[in-house]
């Protein structure tokens, strides 16, 4: 579980990006951040990461306060989350099998049988078939994708993060990144976080939902709630396209 | 103010490279491979370079020399002067910030804008000490990339003076080995030393504080080329200026 309190951050400018969220993530489920582009999803989410030191407030990680801890249990803390990043930030000079060990390389006393063999244990979990010897460049998006799931689980972290994991994807094989994100998040009960503006995710996943507008925390529920929320902002910006407005509106009907 | 904030930028990137090591065994094999990037890579262009211009440089002097009252052997000694001085340590390494810099801008730069500088940074790397540490490691070795310039170059000249017709071999040979002053090699490692660091350095600073796309990944390679010749020529003239004069 991650409690996120009074949370600002600002890079010197005159204006706040973050102006001030207060929310909290649980643990097992998958926990969506959404927002329009510049709202400052991906501040918030490098805030979560450790990357950005908040300008105020506290994240709290499983009861410990990041900004109070010791460098030494902010490392330690830090081996305990994974990341996927928007554009899956592969180590193009490695193969498909050495990015996947490399966090165990980094921080493990394995020897390369045992890498290989934990490797190849979420290779398989992610569908990645034939892939082993590639280079990131050789193979394509959607599999970089579950490469850089893999990489990110292969450590068991207790929170994952993905900075829109399935922008430039088609929508079939987004859902299914987002059913694979969603299952591993249930399987192995991670506090998952995720940076999205694809509505399919939404409403696919959506366990919680963050609203984001403007640096500011609009509105927060679920995949259930978003549908019958009367909040204007996020009703504007979710179903922007009269595709979703009908939608809705079908939906909204039928659970009358 | 701009640039006192940049070199500021730069002294504390140099400071972050040396904290928070990583581990040993990957270190060593990051060493391993930019030895052979940066180095090993790097001698054959050296080679080819150092021995045409070695030549060109025994021609020119010796075309320059149109009174018959100077010995022969004087091509030999200038020829060496010329090379083992400037050319092999100033001139080879204004190349080689073209071919070593702008590789390390850019390959550092693409890891920035890929975000996978991030990605080492979230798994608690310190990116700085994994990337930039190596390099200048293997840029230690550089001072014998310069050495093989300077063996290279004279042996061009000599090729040129001989098969020219400008001396012989005995003239050009007895030229190499007069008024010989070993503190002048000195200085020339001194400086190739400086170089290193420069080379293995300045191009890191722009690849990885860069900001932007694939574009700009190119941009701060040009731009990391004319900054690290500069601060070449300006260290080459200070390093000069004390040593020598
Ligand atoms: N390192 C930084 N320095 C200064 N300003 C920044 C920095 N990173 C982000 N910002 C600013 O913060 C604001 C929010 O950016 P952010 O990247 O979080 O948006 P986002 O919601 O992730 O957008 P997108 O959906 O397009 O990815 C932007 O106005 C951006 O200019
Ligand atoms: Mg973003």
């Amino acid at each position: 579980m991650i409690e996120v309190k009074e949370l600002k951050k600002g890079f010197g400018g005159d204006e706040l990006v973050l102006k001030g969220i207060s929310t909290t993530f649980e643990k097992g489920k998958t926990n969506l951040i959404i927002g329009q582009s510049g709202s400052g999803k991906t501040v918030f989410l490098k805030c979560l990461l450790g990357l950005f030191r908040p300008t105020e407030g506290k994240i709290v990680y499983d009861g410990e306060a990041y900004s109070e801890l010791s460098s030494e249990k902010q490392r330690t803390l830090r081996e305990q989350m994974g990341m996927v990043f928007q554009g899956s930030a592969l180590f193009d000079s490695m193969t498909v099998e050495e990015n996947i060990m490399f966090p165990l390389k980094m921080f493990t006393k394995q020897r390369k049988a045992e890498r290989r063999e934990r490797a190849n244990e979420v290779i398989k979990r992610v569908n990645l078939i034939n892939a082993n010897n590639k280079l990131p460049s050789e193979i394509s998006g959607g599999m970089q994708k579950r490469v850089a799931i893999a990489r990110a689980i292969v450590n068991n972290p207790k929170y994952l993060f993905c900075d829109e994991p399935n922008s430039g994807l088609d929508p079939r094989t987004a859902t299914l990144i987002d059913n694979l994100v969603q299952e591993i998040t249930h399987e192995y009960d991670i506090t998952t976080i995720i940076n999205t503006h694809d509505m399919n995710s939404v409403m696919e996943i959506g366990e919680k939902i963050v609203f984001l507008q403007k640096g500011r925390l609009a509105w927060e529920g679920s995949k259930e709630t978003i549908f019958r929320t009367d909040n204007e902002d996020v009703t504007n910006f979710v179903y922007s396209s009269d595709l979703f407005k009908k939608v809705r509106e079908a939906v909204i009907k039928e659970h009358q | 103010m701009g640039y006192l904030k940049e070199i500021g930028a730069y002294f504390m990137m140099i400071k972050g490279v040396f904290i928070k090591p990583t581990k040993t065994s990957v270190l060593r094999n990051l060493i391993l491979k930019e030895i052979d990037d940066l180095i090993i890579g790097s001698l054959g262009i050296v080679c080819f370079i150092s021995f045409f211009v070695g030549g060109v440089v025994a021609i020119q002097t010796a075309l320059n020399m149109d009174n018959p009252i100077l010995p022969k052997s004087l091509i030999g000694f200038a020829s060496r002067q010329s090379i083992i001085l400037e050319f092999a340590p100033t001139f080879i390494s204004i190349i080689m910030a073209g071919k070593v810099g702008s590789f390390i801008t850019s390959s550092i730069g693409t890891m920035r804008v890929t975000e996978q500088i991030d990605a080492l940074e979230v798994m608690g790397i310190n990116s700085l000490n994994y990337l930039v540490f190596p390099k200048i490691i293997a840029m230690l070795f550089y001072p014998f990339v310069i050495a093989i310039a300077m063996f290279l170059g004279i042996l061009g000249g000599y090729a040129a003076a001989v098969f020219g017709g400008f001396a012989t071999g005995d003239q050009f040979i007895q030229g190499l080995q007069e008024d010989f002053v070993p503190f002048q090699l000195v200085y020339a490692f001194i400086k190739t030393f400086i170089f290193a660091l420069l080379l293995a350095t300045i191009p890191s600073y722009f690849g990885y504080y860069m900001k932007g796309g694939a574009l700009e990944v190119g941009k701060a390679s040009t731009t990391s080329f004319v900054w690290t010749s500069v601060f070449i020529i300006l260290s080459n003239y200070l390093v000069t200026q004390l040593l020598l004069s």
